[in-house]
């Protein structure tokens, strides 16, 4: 049994169903995210595991206890907020002090711990800094720090980078992997981005519409998706109806040649563009269905309209759900 | 050539604050000027003043009966703020928690009074209050009391009078301090380990406070002042400051005295202002000074 388990949630507002049936059991020390489009319900989830929201079904165990009902401030986890939430009033030091203050901790330690939690976090010397006087990376330190300050066993972290450029999010991501290591703290994360997910996670739980489609690790979710909705979700891979059922192929695992080989498909080019210091081919096959591959530089020899064939190798198609 | 026409406009902007600058002057500074150099001057047997320098003004303040009726006055402001804070920070703190339909129709509510001049809803007051009015009628249909309270004319009447006109000062300038507060603060502590009671006073109070205060300001200082009030209210019973310079100025006709009356309160207000501001250190307070 892991540390949090999530039995049976259902979350209903009014007549919306924003979660329904949601099963997971979090392993004590691993990042787990929850993957999936805004709106698919990621924030509820986080929200009924921090105590913010109640389920209207089903129950949330921590550390073996029932704390579904429990008011939040009695829970041992901690949350770190999409807008950070940062206390305006207080400086650097007081924001992160704050949880050990409530706590009735003694002033000596609590210098000491928040040093600590500024040396983690990078940002000594920001103490008497307001929250205003920071910038999006410092603020999201300060968040992380005043979070894990208070040591929870579990840290749930709702899109934390969201509000962050992309060279900073890479940077960021570095530095909560190896938080989290270091730490050894179980951390729930929330994204929309798929590839952060799969950069950071030991396992990834992928939602739509208020459901777990797949839970598994970054290797089993983008290899062996499950379902349609996985395998476009996650790499965003071809489907495919072939003899075999449907199939999910990688866009990268996508062979294309100009002469007909054995098994191949026909196929004509659409368009070919370049992205992410890649080349993509769109192609359309004879059902209609649309193919894209994209390997670096060596569809460069296709044209638009061009007649080519398709093909991949056998252990390369996955089978999906249909 | 754009550039330069924008340019010129720039540095004649200045003439646009003219009328501001005018107004100011002729209608604020020029009649502080002359209510102070008219308490300096001497009252004429019958009517106005004569031009003759004088402290005689300032010396008659200083008679017990003077005293006690500032006394009096800042007795009774402290009183209406103290309930204008009991009732108006509630008010306000949960009017800004509404949902927004229902935010709409309550700030309605609360202005609705407004389209009516204060002098007459006293007069409404008096319905309610006096001997066999509808508070002691209810109250005694309700089996509260056995005989009327007759509340008309007294001190909690005229209370209950200043802080019915001041209430929505009160509420609206709270109201707009907890309007934009970000409730996930609220979440935050909560979440930090705080309970309802310590993430109120640790976040949502102080992050309110310069409503709050800025409310104090609006309520102290017009309630040493509200002399209709008093005098609807309080028959000739409880006099305030504000009355007694109107009585001065009306009734005894004895001008320079009713100015040097003025200049004190403005001296007073000031200095409770000024101690005000440095005990409580804030600056920003909600959209005020």
């Amino acid at each position: 049994m892991g540390i949090l388990q999530l039995n049976r949630i259902k979350k209903q507002f009014a007549q919306t169903t924003v979660l329904s049936n949601i099963q997971l059991d979090v392993e004590e020390g691993e990042l787990i995210t929850f993957l999936g489009p805004s709106g698919c319900g990621k924030t509820t989830m986080l929200r009924i595991i921090a105590g913010l929201e109640t389920p209207t079904e089903g129950s949330v165990i921590l550390e073996g206890n029932d704390v579904t009902f429990w008011e939040p401030e009695k829970r041992n986890l901690n949350m770190i907020f999409q807008n950070y939430a940062l206390f305006p009033h207080m400086n650097v030091f007081k924001n992160i002090a704050y949880g050990l203050k409530i706590r009735g901790i003694p002033k000596k330690e609590i210098a000491r711990q928040v040093a600590h939690a500024l040396e983690m976090v990078r940002l000594e010397g920001y103490e008497n800094r307001k929250p205003s006087e920071l910038s999006g990376g410092q603020k999201q330190r300060v968040a992380i720090a005043r979070a894990i300050v208070n040591n929870p066993k579990v840290l749930l972290l709702d899109e934390p980078l969201g509000a962050l450029d992309l060279q900073l999010r890479r940077q960021m991501q570095e530095e909560l992997k190896r938080l989290q290591k270091t730490l050894k703290m179980t951390f729930l994360y929330i994204t929309h981005d798929q590839e952060e997910a799969l950069n950071l996670s030991d396992r990834i739980a992928v939602m739509r519409d208020g459901r777990l489609e797949q839970v598994g690790t970054p290797d089993e979710i983008y290899n062996r998706p499950k379902n349609r909705y996985v395998a476009r979700f996650v790499g965003e891979a071809n489907i495919i109806e072939s003899q075999q059922g449907w199939i999910a192929v990688r866009r990268e695992n996508v062979q294309v040649s100009a002469s007909p080989a054995n098994g191949a498909r026909e196929a004509i080019v659409l368009e070919k563009s370049f992205a992410g210091g890649q080349m993509n081919l769109r192609m359309r096959l004879s059902d209609q269905t649309i193919v894209t591959a994209s390997r670096y530089g060596i569809n460069a020899e296709f044209e638009a309209g061009q007649t080519v064939f398709v093909y991949w190798k056998p252990e390369h198609a996955v089978s999906i759900e249909p | 050539m754009k550039r330069a026409k924008r340019g010129a406009f720039r540095e004649k902007r200045w003439i646009l604050a003219l009328p501001m600058y005018g107004f100011t002057i002729v209608f604020v500074a020029c009649p502080l000027i002359y209510l102070f150099v008219l308490s300096f001057q001497t009252r004429a047997d019958i009517w106005g003043v004569i031009p003759e320098a004088t402290l005689e003004n300032y010396r008659d303040i200083l008679e017990p009966v003077y005293i006690k009726t500032f006394v009096t006055s800042i007795q009774m402001a402290l009183l209406v703020t103290g309930c204008v804070i009991l009732a108006g920070y509630p008010f306000g703190y949960f009017m800004a928690k509404l949902p927004p339909r229902w935010k709409k129709n309550v700030m309605m509510l609360v202005m609705i009074p407004f389209w009516i001049s204060a002098l007459i809803r006293m007069y409404g007051w008096i319905i309610i209050f006096r001997a066999n009015g509808i508070l002691d009628r209810v109250l005694m249909a309700l089996h509260l009391i056995d005989k009327p309270l007759k509340l008309l004319y007294t001190y909690p009447a005229v209370v209950v009078g200043m802080v019915y006109v001041l209430l929505p000062f009160m509420i609206y300038s709270v109201y707009s301090s907890a309007e934009k507060m970000d409730w996930t603060l609220v979440e935050a502590a909560r979440d930090l380990g705080a309970s309802k009671v310590q993430a109120f006073w640790t976040v949502t109070f102080r992050l309110t406070l310069p409503g709050l205060l800025s409310g104090i300001i609006l309520t102290f200082i017009p309630s040493m002042g509200l002399f209709f009030v008093a005098d609807i209210l309080g028959g000739n019973k409880i006099l305030l400051i504000g009355n007694l310079i109107q009585e001065q100025l009306m009734k005894s006709r004895n001008w320079p005295f009713a100015a040097a009356l003025s200049v004190v309160l403005l001296i007073l207000t000031s200095a409770f202002l000024w101690l005000y501001q440095t005990v409580t250190r804030v600056r920003d307070l909600e959209g005020l000074l």
